[in-house]
């Protein structure tokens, strides 16, 4: 990992449970990570592992209750971001760490107008009238890509089209140029072409203004092109963290082995069915206590059933938590 | 944001076809969908109507003379002079029912004022905060709903009423008891307004674009009243126009009673207390007070119908 520089963002031993009728669910189970400034991570899981939790907890967005934040720290530069008051938080939350949304259908107001919706954000943070913040909109609205930006800024999001209300998002989180941009699965509700093209935005964006970029997203193909480092999470765990090359070309663990064996390639036979992993992922109203993956684990031993494995480093930059040695595996599925 | 940014020119840029024709705005869907409801077009004409009557009528009789009494002119029916008869002290029907239909329309549109307001607040604070809040806000406001709303108006109007001096508003003098009784309107019919707006905010706090907006680090106070209010204003617009009604109709009731707004001071409701003693000798009295507030009531009703109809989202017909 990058030593240069004090990471930007330094999360420890994060623990988030949510107390629902059924029970006690355990979303987030002790993650630790860190992000350097300029860096772009992504982080890869499917549905339900607990990568969005991890997120809102950082920015306290969860509501509490049923949420609680059991253990945990999110040093940005040098704040505590777990312990900040709520209007402290108010401050914070979008003007130095902006998020993006999964659903831009839903994500913006529907009786608010695109321009009275941008300005607001420029007008919380800033401390600008509201003239210059409608200039600044027209700018950022250019910034991503809209054209006619000025007449654009009177429209209400149903006259907007899913891209197009992406890129008002995101205009809204680069309003205050933030640090670090979280983007939750921005792309997971848009077409592929569309998709296509908001990436190349948030990477053109990232080049011109420095910006570090937390990229959640279940796609590892949208990874490949873009990140630097990659994090795989399981049921609330991260169960594999490497350089995105490293991470492609030597998967350690085997759920991350499983995912990239499950990928949809041009290269392969079209009358193959696509690999998939067997079982569902483990019912997390149930304290983990073992490997979370055990149970659908070709690998699987002892050890696995009993103990969970800790995240530890297996070469340089590439960490993983399996309890499976390499040499074993080589052998094959058991 | 530094100067220095400059729009990507790699990327590929939508196209003008990409962008739809602007679709009708709210207001204008609104408006379309309104026209096409008849009696919701029949209600708000008649309102204009009976708006223009009892102001415009102010500029043909003085409040002077619609309070001035003369036994001897008492009692009289309908003729020319008086085309709607007078009361028995002598003052003119139709001027007191122009002077009443002011006072009337005013409370019926500040106490419902009064009405939305306290809906709004206790509505919203419960729905979006919840928890203890909520428990706490509801059980009141259920308190409030299993004592009838009449009762509840008796027993307020004379505990308070009478208690007040007269206040200038608009150059007219108003009795107190104009107020007290605008006060206890809104007072004891906010809660079905409460339970609309904070089942609106139970839902809609949910929504993504709440989350979006905390996200931005908006305070509670700005998603409150700029992010979720304004999605909720279409159930809001609905029972504030049925409330007018229903205040004008609560006037009546405890004016009738006479615990309402003390004479001089004319209201239909009031008009009403002292013909009762006349239904068959005199049908003038009560005649015309009653027929203006039937018309009223109904006009609202079926202008609140229409913009139920109108603002409901789900509608698509045009």
């Amino acid at each position: 990992m990058d030593t240069r520089s004090v990471p930007l963002l330094q999360v420890d031993n994060l623990r988030t449970r949510f107390h629902i009728p059924e029970g006690t669910v355990y979303a987030v189970n002790g993650i630790s990570f860190s992000l350097n400034e300029g860096e772009t991570l992504a982080v890869v899981g499917e549905s339900g592992c607990g990568k969005s939790v991890t997120m809102l907890s950082i920015l306290k967005l969860i509501p509490i209750p049923p949420g609680e934040i059991v253990t945990g720290s999110a040093l940005f530069r040098d704040k505590d971001l777990i312990q900040l008051s709520d209007k402290e938080f108010e401050d914070f939350r979008g003007d130095e760490i902006a998020m993006v949304f999964q659903d831009p259908m839903t994500s913006l107001n529907p009786v608010l107008s695109i321009g009275q919706q941008l300005t607001e954000t420029l007008c919380t943070h800033l401390s600008i009238n509201q003239e210059e913040a409608e200039k600044k909109a027209i700018e950022l609205l250019e910034l991503v890509g809209i054209p006619e930006a000025p007449s654009r800024l009177g429209c209400f999001p149903h006259q907007f089209s899913g891209g197009m209300r992406q890129r008002v998002m995101i205009a809204m989180a680069l309003s205050c140029t933030p640090s670090l941009l979280i983007a939750d699965e921005p792309t997971t509700a848009l077409d592929v072409t569309i998709q296509a093209q908001i990436i190349e935005l948030v990477l053109h964006l990232r080049e011109q203004l420095n910006m570090t970029i937390i990229w959640i997203t279940h796609d590892l193909g949208v990874v490949a092109g873009m990140a630097d480092r990659v994090i795989v999470m399981y049921a609330g765990f991260i169960v594999e963290e490497a350089l995105v090359d490293d991470l492609y070309e030597n998967p350690y663990h085997p759920y991350t082995h499983a995912l990239i064996g499950a990928l949809p390639r041009v290269d392969r036979r079209r009358d193959r069915r696509l690999a998939s992993i067997p079982g569902a992922p483990p019912n997390l109203l149930v304290e983990p206590k073992s490997c979370p993956f055990a149970a659908r684990c070709n690998y699987v031993i002892d050890k696995c059933r009993a103990e969970n494995p800790p995240l530890v480093y297996i070469a340089p930059n590439h960490k993983a938590a399996c309890w499976v040695d390499i040499a074993d595996r080589s052998t094959g599925p058991v | 944001m530094s100067e220095t940014l400059t729009a990507p020119t790699n990327i590929p840029r939508l196209i003008q076809d990409e962008i739809e024709a602007p679709p009708l705005s709210l207001g204008r869907l609104t408006w379309l969908r309104f026209r096409r409801h008849k009696m919701a077009m029949f209600g708000s004409v008649m309102l204009i109507l009976l708006c223009i009557y009892s102001i415009g009528g102010a500029f043909v009789y003085t409040e002077k003379f619609a309070n001035d009494t003369d036994a001897s002119l008492g009692m009289q029916a309908p003729t020319l002079t008086h085309p709607f008869g007078t009361d028995p002290v002598g003052r003119d029907v139709l001027a007191r029912t122009i002077y009443g239909g002011q006072i009337s329309l005013l409370i019926g549109i500040t106490a419902v004022l009064i009405e939305t307001l306290a809906g709004i607040l206790i509505g919203a604070a419960a729905g979006y905060f919840g928890g203890w809040l909520d428990a706490l806000l509801m059980r009141f406001t259920e308190a409030m709903l299993i004592i009838p709303e009449i009762f509840l108006l008796i027993v307020m109007a004379k505990e308070f009423g009478g208690k007040f001096p007269s206040v200038a508003i608009f150059g007219r003098e108003f009795s107190g008891s104009v107020i007290v009784i605008v006060v206890i309107i809104g007072l004891t019919s906010w809660m079905y307004l409460a339970r609309i707006v904070r089942a609106e905010f139970l839902s809609l706090k949910e929504f993504d674009f709440v989350l979006a907006a905390r996200a931005t680090g908006t305070s509670n106070a700005g998603i409150i009243f700029r992010h979720v209010l304004p999605n909720c204003m279409a159930p809001i617009i609905v029972s504030a126009t049925l409330g007018v009604a229903n205040a004008i109709l609560n006037e009546a009731y405890i004016s009738f009673l006479g615990l309402g707004v003390q004479p001089p001071t004319a209201t239909w409701g009031n008009m009403l207390d002292g013909a009762n003693n006349y239904l068959e000798t005199a049908p003038w009295l009560w005649f015309f007070p009653g027929a203006l507030i039937l018309l009223t009531v109904l006009s609202i009703n079926f202008l609140g119908d229409g913009l139920r109809d109108a603002l409901d989202p789900h509608s698509r017909a045009v």
